[in-house]
């Protein structure tokens, strides 16, 4: 699946079905600090993506003082 | 995942408040949440003229929202910071979220109306640019509220900002900067009212929120605060979070109930260095410590500098 992730904006290719949890912790990504996208809708935590899914990991944090 | 409420397929996780929700009850929770503290902090009557300060990220566009939804006459008011193509992104999310919602705009843009611009001024003062960024935006909000008889300056800070605030200012003991970490800062000495009505939402609510009311936001980081102090400290306080949820919320909402009053004794100074003075800026009127503010002082010098661009400002 085709995986969009952000800060700097880069696509990157994944192996499905995986979980989102799965997917998250391949990029060493916290879930207090990401949304997973599908379609312009949010992705449960306990989903399963499938291998044809477009997915965006979008972080949340902002840094500005 | 099911919603606490309607027990309908959930889309959002709160771990803090072990709560999944819908997209319309996890709304209504924003909301709600919202509501909830602008009545316990005194933060806003019904009826009350509010000015958002409003950046095109996802908080700012989230507080104007709800206020809106809310019934809150809440006019934006963006500033063009002069951070290239970044600035030029996120000023056309405000005016497309404005548009959309038929909400009164203000523009500021601080190279045409003021002669300078962030990444100049940074190049100029030799100092972080998220100070010379800060400083310029405090300003230009206070006095758009004051000139514009607007009852409260609203920010978008939310619950994680203020505990990586918190976080920061404990592990210096900042004591005056502790006795003013307040999401309601009373109208006072020239300056308005300051409001932070999303301190008890954290930013990843806030970016569900945008996402379900379908706001498109700036979601690039700013180039010029990337990997600043307070980033780092969101990473440490999320850490624990993820350990231990609600820690975030225990330590800012703790520290309102139990710390502040101690370091407040009075005569703290805080973060806005003039708000304790009766003097008044012989150059722009505005309240100050000073013979000239430090917004004048800024411009003054940063406005008669060849403009930088923002690649070539050095990053600390």
């Amino acid at each position: 699946m085709k995986v969009l992730l952000r800060n700097p904006r880069r696509e990157v290719e994944v192996d499905g079905p995986i979980s989102v949890v799965k997917l998250l912790n391949r990029f060493e990504l916290s879930r207090e600090s990401v949304l997973v996208i599908r379609d312009g809708a949010l992705v449960p935590g306990d989903s399963i993506l499938p291998d044809d899914a477009e997915i965006e990991i979008r972080p949340v944090i902002s840094g500005g003082a | 995942m099911k919603c606490r409420v309607c027990k309908g397929p959930a889309v959002v996780d709160v771990r803090r408040h072990n709560a999944n929700f819908c997209s319309d009850h996890f709304l209504k929770y924003c909301r709600e949440q919202v509501e909830r503290t602008l009545r316990e902090f005194s933060m806003a009557e019904p009826g009350e003229r509010l000015l958002v300060a409003v950046s095109g990220g996802k908080d700012s566009l989230a507080v104007w929202d709800l206020l809106l939804e809310i019934g809150y006459d809440a006019e934006g008011l963006y500033i063009g910071l002069g951070i290239g193509d970044y600035s030029d992104e996120s000023g056309r999310y405000v005016r497309a979220f404005a548009e959309a919602r038929g909400a009164a705009l203000r523009q500021i843009d601080l190279r045409a109306d003021h002669g300078f611009d962030v990444p100049t001024a940074a190049a100029v003062t030799n100092r972080v640019p998220c100070s010379a960024c800060g400083l310029s935006k405090r300003h230009l909000f206070d006095s758009a509220a004051v000139e514009g008889g607007f009852d409260a300056v609203v920010t978008g800070h939310n619950l994680d900002d203020e505990a990586a605030v918190l976080y920061g200012n404990v592990l210096r003991w900042e004591a005056d900067y502790l006795a003013r970490q307040r999401p309601m800062l009373p109208a006072g000495n020239g300056f308005p009212r300051k409001i932070k009505p999303l301190v008890r939402l954290s930013e990843r609510e806030m970016a569900a929120y945008c996402v379900l009311r379908g706001i498109d936001y700036q979601v690039e980081e700013c180039p010029m605060a990337l990997g600043n102090k307070h980033a780092h400290y969101k990473e440490a306080l999320n850490l624990t979070e993820e350990r231990s949820p609600g820690a975030k919320q225990a330590f800012y909402f703790g520290f309102l109930a139990r710390g502040v009053d101690r370091f407040d004794v009075g005569n703290s100074v805080g973060a806005d260095a003039d708000r304790s003075t009766i003097g008044r800026c012989t150059t722009c009127g505005s309240p100050a410590s000073t013979e000239i503010c430090s917004f004048c002082r800024l411009a003054n010098r940063a406005g008669g500098a060849e403009p930088v661009p923002v690649e070539l400002v050095r990053k600390r």
